[in-house]
């Protein structure tokens, strides 16, 4: 319901390509200005990392992460999200050194005709709340497909641990280049949404990758490791360097 | 176990699987409750002898009894079985004077060297004329470590007597207590906190045409009142209803309750007849569902097309494909119709199923949508075998022969043909709560018991089961 009244305010056609036209509904007037509406400030959702290293926090999630502007991804519905589209569309290259280069903050890279630059954030939430990371810096916020990268330290050898993922809409994730992870359909974000199969994090460095789609809506994701018990890891260190 | 006599086997042809009754030659009356013992299943019931199982699923003649008469019970204590029975059975036209017998055994396997029983002792009895018949033993050992005997008929009250759990004696200076009326074949249970008394009302032996159903009131006080949920006592002929006539089987009673785990329960007792089975008197295995703090007869699955529904969140088991979306017009939130809205067609297996891989595809949870994906066909494989809980099950695909697999990482997975291997075989139980288990009868690699999950909302794996929560529950539905 949300996309479709959306996609009314917007002015976009809310039937899909394939269906029958139908009348469309008449245009509302808009409402005006709310007294009192709240100042959205981008430090209320994400703050520039300032420390060496980070933990997850008390639930295990992990709050570190370098963002890319968005990339710009017409899609006018969610409802393509089907797991042949995503595989398509995540398996294309957009950037030089997509999945083998890890980031540096304020870098830039091109994509088309888009110059676009990397973000170091820590998410003052236990979810990273992309559609914030764009609007609150005048970046596009529909159509949009967002990268997010981290790096993570593991202590010891972590056996039959599970990559948590929600997030809103698809997604993909990848551990040190290997897919481990597809969300797809039009989703929303829920904790322990969607799990990967048992895997071992040997002791040490592991670059884990997310690649975020959306068309109309609200864009966010959550990540954290569980244990096979359910209960988060949290002694990883994170940071965002070799 | 006994091979098939040329005279058993077209009965055992007959006992095909169903729900509610075990097959082979279950055929007995006035079973007691179930023992295990030495990787096999007994049951004794009325005139001596009684049942043996491997499985729990599939069961034959061969256990043995002494001493005849009715409607036996049998318990283990420590490592014995401790077995109460009836020199008697009048009936209600026939004499009162009856005794309830207790004898020991190492084991209940008449094969092993170990198999003898002990000279039995009398423990309760009736006099000709006295408001009691005693037969119709059943026993309780209590948490607290005592040992219970409950005995009697419609003829006058249901009594209550401790016996010695070191002895099988009845405790010295003990005398019978009386806590209920008009009913018989009765068996004291004990469940967080509660007493439970279980009787059978209605009427015995007839075939066909009896009326026998199973009730229960329940006390905190081992000796009683036991009141029924209407607040009757059992003393003024209460109880609250079991189980009583269902599927095609009547005159349920003899109850016996076995506790398979946390959550996992099976009640035993015998259908007096069995429509499919000629009216024959058969012993049942259904499982015990607890709703509100009363026990009730649950209701195995039966073959049949599902959603299967996680209990974590609602969502159903499904084909990892894409989602394809049925191309019919839409319709406005506020218009008019001209003519009456016209039926959409569901979508069928034949507009999507070219869309699909052909090998294995993976499993996951989403949001039902009554699509070919979603629809599971539950179909029972005697060949496999059975459990307590009823017979292995093959699940596909409407449709298809795209079977649900466990896999060797201890994950599922469809694979596109059904071969009968133990990780495609599955086990369902209805659990105490009334949802149910799926469980691999194998897990390649694994022999520790696994059940399937739900790890996260949207993602099924195997893993350990645990009655505390939902990710170990599932739902069969069908919309």
């Amino acid at each position: 319901m949300k996309a479709f009244l959306l996609s009314c305010l917007l002015g976009l056609p809310f039937l899909l390509e394939a269906q029958t036209p139908v009348q469309r509904p008449p245009r509302r007037q808009p409402l005006p200005e709310m007294v009192g509406a709240p100042v959205l400030k981008l430090s209320d959702y994400l703050v520039p990392v300032t420390t060496e290293t980070a933990t997850p926090d008390a639930d295990g999630f992990i709050r570190r992460w370098l963002l890319l502007d968005p990339i710009d991804k017409p899609n006018r519905s969610n409802t393509v999200f089907t797991d042949s589209y995503l595989r398509e569309h995540f398996g294309q290259t957009y950037f030089k050194g997509q999945m083998t280069d890890l980031p540096k903050a304020g870098s830039r890279v091109s994509v088309g005709k888009q110059k676009l630059q990397w973000h170091a954030y820590d998410s003052q939430l236990f979810n990273v709340k992309l559609f914030r990371f764009a609007s609150l810096r005048e970046k596009q916020v529909y159509g949009v497909l967002f990268w997010a990268v981290t790096v993570i330290d593991c202590p010891d050898d972590l056996t039959d641990v599970r990559l948590s993922v929600g997030s809103n809409s698809a997604s993909m994730w990848w551990i040190d280049g290997n897919e481990t992870l597809l969300l797809s359909g039009d989703r929303r974000m829920v904790k322990d949404d969607v799990m990967s199969r048992r895997i071992t994090l040997t002791k040490g460095r592991h670059v884990l990758r997310g690649a975020i789609i959306n068309g109309p809506g609200m864009s966010d994701f959550c990540v954290r490791f569980l244990q096979e018990d359910g209960t988060p890891v949290r002694h990883l260190s994170i940071r965002l360097s070799e | 176990m006994k091979p098939f006599s040329i005279l058993s086997l077209p009965l055992a042809l007959l006992a095909a699987p169903q729900a509610g009754a075990q097959v082979g030659e279950p055929f007995i009356h006035d079973p007691s409750t179930l023992a295990f013992c030495e990787g096999k299943y007994y049951t004794f019931g009325t005139g001596g002898g009684g049942l043996i199982s491997a499985d729990g699923w599939t069961w034959h003649r061969g256990a043995e009894r002494p001493g005849g008469g009715a409607a036996p019970d049998v318990i283990r204590i420590g490592d014995r079985y401790l077995v109460a029975y009836s020199a008697t059975g009048g009936g209600l036209g026939g004499t009162h004077r009856g005794q309830v017998l207790t004898m020991w055994n190492k084991t209940l396997d008449p094969q092993s060297p170990d198999f003898k029983f002990t000279e039995p002792i009398v423990v309760a009895e009736s006099a000709n004329d006295e408001d009691c018949d005693a037969i119709d033993a059943g026993l309780l050992l209590a948490p607290d470590g005592r040992l219970w005997l409950t005995y009697g008929t419609y003829f006058g009250f249901i009594r209550l007597v401790e016996l010695d759990p070191q002895t099988g004696a009845r405790k010295a200076g003990n005398e019978p207590i009386n806590i209920a009326i008009d009913c018989e074949a009765t068996v004291l249970i004990y469940r967080d906190g509660w007493y439970y008394l279980l009787g059978t009302h209605g009427t015995c032996c007839d075939g066909t045409n009896s009326t026998y159903n199973i009730v229960v009131g329940r006390s905190r006080n081992v000796l009683g009142p036991y009141i029924d949920n209407v607040g009757r006592s059992m003393l003024e002929g209460g109880g609250k209803m079991v189980v009583a006539a269902r599927h095609r089987k009547t005159g349920a009673g003899h109850f016996g309750r076995t506790v398979e785990a946390e959550g996992v329960e099976k009640m035993s007792f015998h259908w007096e007849a069995d429509f499919d089975l000629g009216g024959r008197s058969v012993l049942a295995i259904l499982p015990l569902r607890w709703r509100n703090g009363w026990p009730e007869a649950g209701e195995p699955l039966r073959e049949g097309t599902y959603e299967i529904e996680s209990e974590r969140r609602g969502y159903s088991l499904e084909l990892a494909v894409d989602f394809v979306r049925i191309q019919a017009a839409r319709q406005m939130f506020g218009q008019r119709d001209t003519v009456p809205p016209a039926p959409i067609a569901s979508q069928r297996l034949s507009d999507v199923v070219a869309t699909w891989p052909a090998g294995r595809i993976p499993v996951r949870i989403g949001d039902y949508m009554f699509r070919p994906h979603q629809r599971w066909t539950l179909t029972a494989v005697p060949e496999a075998g059975g459990t307590l809980a009823g017979p292995y099950f093959k699940i596909t695909i409407e449709g298809t022969h795209r079977a649900l697999a466990a896999t060797e990482e201890a994950e599922v997975e469809s694979v596109p043909e059904f071969t009968g291997a133990p990780e495609q075989l599955w086990r369902i139980d209805q659990l105490t709560d009334g949802t149910y288990r799926i469980m691999p009868k194998r897990v390649p690699g694994h022999d520790e018991p696994l059940v399937l999950i739900s790890a996260g909302d949207c993602t099924p794996s195997l893993g350990a089961f645990d009655m505390q929560s939902d990710n170990c529950k599932w739902n069969f539905r069908d919309y």
